[in-house]
């Protein structure tokens, strides 16, 4: 390999030494600039062709993203304060209905207590007037009685009386 | 060039043979533009594969053209910065694609069935021409980007943080085109003067190998390239805070 190596750098170094273009590993000429302007070129057409599409759809996507994803978050509290909103309904319902089942149950207490104080003067008052017939018609038999035993007691008197 | 016991087909190498275009009296090495516009063609036609029908959800080639595009636009706003890299992107990504295009064709094209009279096709950075071509480029385009970002005052990176450095930042304004030109054409060329030395000595399996490594070399050496570039207009655009 070395001796093969050594033949060409010996043969690159002839071609160098014998005039004209014969070539050698650091052969600088006219490619030099035309490559530099090919590159250039190369740079423009990419640029045209590559850089700027490219770039224009990578920023469009990001851009795109980006709202979206304040559009989302924008969403999302929107949601959430709706969600508190209906919380909140939910819990004021739920107070309201509360406050009427109490109130529906004390309505109720009151007309059972009211119903119930009713029946109870009434059952009094029924009663009391029950005794107080009875009473009257005790003393109107024991009135009778009292006569009957009075004309009977007369009566026994008289006879007993009269045998004398 | 060498002497064969049998005359082989294939693994014969020629180094500093060059097929030459003639132009008025400019010397031109053919092969160079031919394997480049080659190479040039194929990323071309890839690139506009890709972006013939761009959709926001990205299918295909448009993938691969999107990834390669993020990962230019990394390199270059790490190296030059947030404010002035979109000026530079184009220049740093065309190096990048057009010195991978370039190092991967060499190793991948088989050049060898394409005859010429003289010389031999393979990477176009394996000629000093080329490198040397790209170098100078970055050199221009450094200079031009401090100078047009911040005019004269461009000169003061010179005699930053000291003015002892100045001569070493005048010498280090030769040896950047030097070394980016010489580092990528050495690179390249010793890599296919390995697989050709190889595949001529022991054409099966043995240069395997070689070739992988020469894969992952000639990546790294187009990475290398771009990224120094990058830096180095990075410094030439960087504001000093005082």
């Amino acid at each position: 390999m070395t001796s093969w190596l050594l033949l060409a750098t010996a043969d690159a170094v002839t071609g160098a030494a014998s005039g004209a273009p014969e070539g050698g590993l650091f052969d600088l000429d006219a490619t030099l600039p035309l490559m530099a302007v090919q590159v250039v070129l190369l740079t423009f057409i990419l640029n045209a062709l590559f850089f700027r599409p490219v770039g224009r759809a990578v920023e469009e996507r990001e851009g795109f993203i980006s709202t979206s994803r304040a559009d989302a978050k924008q969403k999302l509290a929107q949601v959430q304060r709706l969600e508190a909103d209906l919380a909140d309904q939910l819990r004021e319902a739920r107070q309201e209905a509360q406050r009427l089942i109490v109130e529906a149950e004390q309505e109720t207490d009151k007309l059972y207590r009211e119903a119930l104080a009713t029946a109870q003067a009434e059952s009094i008052a029924v009663r009391e007037k029950a005794r107080r017939e009875i009473e009257a018609e005790k003393e109107q038999a024991m009135a009778s009685l009292k006569a009957d035993a009075d004309r009977l007691g007369a009566l026994i008197v008289d006879r007993l009386l009269a045998a004398q | 060039m060498v002497p064969l016991p049998l005359a082989l087909p294939f693994a014969e190498l020629e180094v500093g043979q060059q097929f030459y275009w003639h132009l008025g009296n400019l010397h031109l090495h053919g092969q160079v533009f031919l394997s480049s516009w080659v190479v040039i063609g194929a990323l071309l036609a890839l690139v506009v594969v890709g972006t013939r029908k761009m959709e926001r959800d990205p299918r295909g080639v448009q993938n691969l053209l999107e990834f390669l595009w993020a990962y230019i636009r990394d390199l270059a706003r790490e190296q030059i910065g947030e404010k002035a890299y979109r000026d530079w992107l184009p220049f740093i990504g065309t190096l990048f694609l057009f010195i991978f295009v370039c190092n991967w064709g060499g190793a991948l094209i088989p050049w060898k069935l394409i005859e010429l009279p003289n010389g031999e096709l393979g990477a176009p950075t394996a000629d000093i021409n080329t490198t040397v071509a790209m170098a100078l480029l970055v050199s221009l385009s450094y200079f031009y980007a401090g100078l047009s970002r911040k005019g004269l005052r461009y000169f003061e990176y010179y005699v930053e943080p000291t003015p002892i450095m100045l001569p070493f930042k005048i010498i280090e304004d030769f040896t950047k085109p030097l070394s980016l030109s010489f580092r990528l054409f050495g690179n390249i060329l010793a890599d296919e003067l390995v697989v050709g030395v190889l595949a001529f000595l022991v054409p099966v399996i043995v240069p395997l190998p070689a070739m992988f490594l020469g894969l992952f070399t000639s990546a790294i050496q187009a990475l290398i390239f771009a990224t120094l570039a990058a830096n180095y207009i990075g410094e030439a655009v960087h504001e000093e805070h005082h």
